[in-house]
């Protein structure tokens, strides 16, 4: 193709609340950065979120949380995943999210996290890397 | 991923692996012709391919939703292919359909894809039609093509499709006006969803209207009356569906559509594949010509260096 085709990824919110403000406009945003954005909807339970990245075959997936229970459920997605064998899709996260919380999720294997304060730019470029990353991984084999 | 490695895992029904296929041949990649090799000439002999359009708001998501229960409920693999527009300014899109049919979302005998159109030049059918086989390849009884609006890439979804079904809800008045000349005759069947709103009758009447020689032809029905949203006529949609098919293959209409729609499907990629090479033929050169006549000159040039 003449053209590299655009990078995939899904935007999911997992667990209750349902505040789609954040979700949504990420997803704009990254629409408007020749992204192809596949959104789930709010309520989405972390396996719904892997089995749809899986079939979707995307190359990152963002999570976004407001209702605080970000520690038990983005590590839930990562858990998802790792079972279905996609466990290198990278996954970035974004909430109301404290500063003591951030290196936690890291550790766990969260690709980046953002806060309200995030500018837009830094999570696109985030994504980006993220969707290059496993687009060379796959280039190695 | 070995391309053996990757088709081993799709025979087995590895999920990641159906993911991984679909977007080789979505997206050209380096092993979409050994895949496309290795599908089989016979991939589609026991699917069903169901195009479902209609505009924005009438309630195809919802009404696939039904359809997707209810194949399930007889046991059969569906996979769906969601499209929807892709930006002409970023070239990015939201593909937001799975909210819809998250229900299936675990469900291993459900495949959902989101396609974004990516203003393709031959058209969206040379890169969905590629994906069709792909998910009969994988073992889908039904396949629903699921795109939204009235223009091009409608037209493209019909000619993929065994069946088409627009589905209208009463309020659509203009919009239908401005489908009849074209759609509408290439639909077979014609949903009136939301029956249970004012107006829903007057569209039925207007609809049967314009379907009346169809239907009186082989007696069936084309227009169905649902309420997606409460399951409602889903069952009689379904039968719809199951007679129209029986009479499709009985009578050789589908097997002369496939044929059709293959054609015009080899030429797409034909034209898809010279693009890049005539591209070049014409970049940076400026001929004081009429671009009518350059492009049979160069399509004559073509053809007498192919015969040296």
């Amino acid at each position: 193709m003449t053209t590299p085709a655009p990078h995939r990824v899904l935007i999911a919110k997992p667990g209750l609340d349902g505040h789609d403000r954040g979700a949504k406009f990420i997803a704009r945003a990254l629409r408007d950065q020749g992204f192809e954005v596949i959104y789930t909807g709010i309520r989405r339970s972390p396996e719904e979120i892997a089995a749809a990245a899986i079939q979707e075959d995307v190359a990152a997936i963002g999570l976004s949380s407001l209702s605080g229970a970000h520690l038990r459920l983005f590590p839930a997605v990562l858990k998802a995943l790792k079972e279905r064998g996609a466990g290198e899709i990278p996954v970035l996260g974004g909430g109301v999210i404290p500063d003591e919380d951030i290196e936690e999720l890291l550790a766990a294997g969260l690709h980046a996290i953002f806060t309200p304060g995030t500018p837009a730019e830094t999570i696109i470029k985030a994504f980006r890397s993220a969707c290059e990353t496993i687009q060379h991984a796959d280039d190695e084999d | 991923m070995k391309t053996e490695d990757l088709l081993a895992r799709f025979k087995a029904r590895d999920p990641r692996a159906i993911g991984q296929v679909i977007s080789q041949v979505e997206n050209n990649g380096p092993q979409c012709s050994a895949i496309l090799a290795a599908l089989g000439a016979d991939v589609m002999d026991s699917t069903l391919v169901l195009g479902l359009t209609g505009p924005p708001g009438a309630g195809k998501s919802t009404l696939s939703g039904c359809l997707i229960r209810h194949l399930r409920e007889q046991g059969q693999r569906v996979g769906i292919i969601a499209i929807d527009p892709s930006s002409p300014i970023s070239g990015g899109a939201v593909l937001g359909d799975r909210i819809r049919i998250m229900d299936h979302a675990l469900d291993p005998d459900v495949i959902v894809r989101s396609m974004a159109s990516r203003g393709r030049l031959g058209g969206l059918c040379a890169a969905a039609g590629g994906v069709v086989r792909v998910l009969a390849a994988a073992g889908c009884d039904v396949i629903l093509i699921e795109t939204v609006g009235v223009g091009q890439s409608e037209m493209d979804i019909v000619r993929l499709a065994d069946l088409t079904l627009m589905t209208l809800a009463p309020g659509f008045g203009d919009d239908i006006q401005a489908m009849k000349a074209g759609l509408l005759e290439v639909t077979d069947l014609l949903v009136a969803n939301k029956a249970d709103l004012p107006g829903s009758e007057a569209l039925c009447l207007e609809m049967s209207a314009t379907f009346r020689d169809r239907s009186q032809r082989d007696g069936i029905d084309r227009v169905v009356r649902t309420v997606a949203s409460q399951n409602q006529g889903i069952d009689t949609l379904m039968d719809r569906i199951e007679a129209l098919n029986t009479n499709h293959l009985e009578q050789g209409i589908r097997t002369a559509r496939r044929q059709l729609s293959l054609e015009s499907e080899t030429l797409d990629w034909c034209l898809e594949l010279l693009r890049p090479q005539l591209l070049a033929a014409i970049r940076g050169q400026h001929q004081p010509i009429d671009p009518r006549l350059r492009a049979e000159q160069l399509i004559a040039d073509r053809n007498h260096d192919q015969r040296q």
